[in-house]
């Protein structure tokens, strides 16, 4: 086997720098602002706030297996278990008077402003409003209309720029800085390129056998997600992209003998991804590509054709994959089991995440029926290690490996 | 005699079949037996693989273990997931494109089989005992008699009740309460009976149904249980002879055709 990626001791060192910088922000003359994942990040980068993502640390939270504990700090507060495991950790770390128990990190640093972005699901406003209460910071909230078919309307563009007008004046009233849109642009430009070449490393795995698999791509996702419109962020991916084609050229996968290709779909079950990593691997199988990263490798800021940046930054961020129908869902998948060759698609239906999880019965049924390629749903949750069942899930795998296997 | 054996340790039963298997010949069962999975199943699979070995007088030349204890069967040559083994049990007795619906102590499964007998499709359970045979054996329990007692009751009931919770735990409490409304007990048990038919059914819906729709497991030796699952899915369903042993027999087939 391949083994571990040299580039994952950089990554750690790379986040821990950053964290360090969030964590010692308190006191200094930086601001720290949490933000959704799918929230326009570029603007805090602009004003230099450092960005802080209560989602990350929720995927720490169950990589260390936390996340029940986390959780049950805010069930005992009244949060059902049906709240997505993100917000129930952190609002759980947030309510933990054990400064042991705030999860990974020691918890997050305490933040001067929130920024939410309902793109990703709507459970995000009422989390955001939470914290908010909790900590009595300011939150701005950015609504994006689903985009079910077709292209953006008009009206959609304005609706959303103009909320980015009313962002810019928040973080500017809490800041006391004024934004300067030239450093905006720029900032826009640089995410531009993170993106694209982050979109150039996924696509490394299009090669036979692949360099890395999904769950490296999990990994080494941090940056694209917690730093995009810094440079260090293009940097390190070249030199991620250069230890994979350094593998590609000598014929090395980080999987031996690499007999089936898969597309993972949904967000990663944290708390088992060395599980699940091992059985795909001793079963000849890689995960070639998935849905959840290559979600960060689409969304270009540009202003071509656009009436300013604000509706560029419009158009970037109103369709992205979780705000648009099922139609173009299932367009995006049969899109990367083209590009990465895949046999197969695995969906993790995540009690968590409603928007990612509904909706992919039917996805699954229209991608055998339209690529005539099987797929299996597992059931489990992103960071709550309670609401899985082994057997279950080891079952279901199996027997998909089995149906692969019989195609041979 | 060239013997193959496969072995189906489920959660609530252990069952085995040895087959004599030779290219000339047609598939003979040599042995087949049904036993309780009890608290040590490993040694359960153990002992019952030796009663079969003794009764036989020959030792099998593999073995393939399948069912949740698939993989403490250290005496096995192979394993391979019930999914598998089903589908291949079946369409060895009825070679043709068709739909599997599993029902075990612990989950349940609805398979989609192609005319190559290939498993093309399977739907399984959430992670929950509602719609499984553990559903029953616990309202059983809570109606004072045993799970085919249940059947018994079931096929002598007048009227439809709705039991409306999915949940185990949460059904069993209707069920008790519905006891000390002085409700029947046969109608109880026929609202069991549909409660459970109408979560396998929405679960088979998943699948593109074809017909033939055949029924496999413990529990649908049950005839309450069939009429519930026909009536739920709008189809007739085939029950094959000793429908618990398909599993066990689909794995010895599949062992007597491994070429490793």
């Amino acid at each position: 086997m391949a083994g571990r990626l040299q580039s994952t001791k950089r990554l750690k060192e790379y986040m821990t720098a950053y964290y360090i910088d969030a964590k010692t922000a308190e006191g200094s003359n930086k601001k720290v602002g949490w933000i959704t994942s799918g929230g326009p990040v570029e603007f805090l980068i602009a004003m230099d706030i450092i960005p802080v993502y209560p989602e990350n640390h929720g995927a720490m939270v169950g990589a260390t297996h936390q996340g029940g504990m986390l959780c049950e700090f805010a069930e005992k507060r009244g949060f059902s278990k049906d709240v997505c495991s993100y917000a129930r950790s952190d609002i759980g770390g947030l309510l933990s008077d054990d400064p042991s128990k705030k999860g990974p990190v020691g918890g997050l640093p305490n933040p001067d402003m929130l920024i939410c972005c309902n793109n990703i699901c709507g459970t995000v406003m009422k989390w955001y409003e939470t914290v908010s209460r909790y900590l009595d910071v300011p939150v701005y909230i950015i609504d994006t209309p689903v985009i079910h078919t077709g292209s953006i309307p008009e009206e959609v563009i304005d609706y959303v720029a103009a909320q980015f007008r009313g962002y810019i004046e928040f973080l500017e009233k809490v800041t006391k800085k004024h934004l300067d849109m030239d450093r905006l642009f720029e900032v826009s430009l640089i995410a531009n390129e993170n993106v694209t070449i982050w979109n150039k490393v996924l696509r490394k795995c299009a090669n036979k056998p692949a360099p890395m698999t999904a769950f490296d791509a999990f990994t080494h996702m941090a940056p694209i997600v917690t730093l995009r419109g810094t440079q260090g962020v293009t940097d390190y991916y070249k030199a991620l992209i250069e230890e994979l084609d350094e593998r590609t050229t000598q014929g090395i996968g980080a999987i031996d003998n690499e007999q089936y290709r898969l597309l993972w779909d949904n967000i990663p079950v944290w708390h088992k991804m060395r599980d699940l990593s091992t059985f795909f691997a001793n079963h000849n199988a890689a995960l070639v590509a998935d849905t959840y990263t290559n979600a960060w490798a689409s969304t270009n800021i540009t202003t071509e054709g656009e009436k300013d940046i604000l509706s560029a930054y419009a158009k970037a961020y109103t369709p992205i994959y979780l705000n648009i129908g099922i139609d173009k869902m299932i367009d995006v998948i049969k899109g990367l089991a083209d590009i990465f060759g895949v046999d197969g698609l695995v969906l993790h239906s995540n009690h968590s995440c409603k928007p990612y999880s509904v909706g992919q019965y039917d996805i699954a049924r229209r991608f055998h029926d339209e690529t005539g390629k099987p797929s299996v749903i597992i059931e489990g949750d992103m960071t709550d290690e309670r609401s899985w069942a082994q057997a279950q899930v080891t079952t279901r795998l199996e027997a998909f490996m089995e149906m692969l296997e019989a195609d041979v | 005699m060239t013997l193959f054996a496969g072995i189906d340790i489920g959660s609530v039963a252990t069952k085995l079949i040895i087959l004599d298997s030779n290219p000339d010949k047609d598939k003979n069962i040599m042995y087949s037996q049904v036993v309780p999975s009890s608290h040590d199943p490993e040694q359960t699979a153990k002992d019952l693989l030796e009663k079969g070995i003794e009764a036989i007088g020959e030792e099998p030349v593999k073995i393939l273990a399948t069912g949740y204890g698939r993989h403490i069967a250290d005496f096995s040559t192979t394993t391979a997931t019930e999914i598998t083994c089903h589908a291949k049990g079946i369409f060895f007795l009825y070679p043709a494109k068709c739909t599997v619906i599993d029902i075990g102590g612990q989950d349940s499964k609805a398979i989609s089989i192609s005319k190559k007998g290939k498993v093309t499709d399977f739907v399984m359970n959430d992670k929950c005992a509602a719609g499984t045979g553990r559903f029953l054996e616990v309202m059983a329990s809570a109606l004072g008699v045993d799970p085919p007692g249940l059947n018994n009751l079931a096929l002598n009931a007048k009227n439809n009740i709705k039991i409306s919770s999915t949940c185990t735990v949460f059904a069993e409490s209707e069920v008790i309460s519905l006891i000390s409304k002085k409700t029947p007990k046969e109608d109880i048990a026929l609202g069991v009976i549909a409660s459970i038919a109408s979560r396998v059914a929405s679960m088979t819906s998943r699948l593109n149904i074809i017909e033939p729709v055949f029924m496999t497991g413990g529990v649908c030796q049950a005839a309450s249980v069939v009429t519930a699952m026909e009536d739920a899915i709008s189809r007739k369903i085939k029950v094959p002879k000793d429908p618990q042993l398909i599993g066990a027999f689909g794995a010895a087939i599949i062992a007597s055709e491994d070429k490793s």
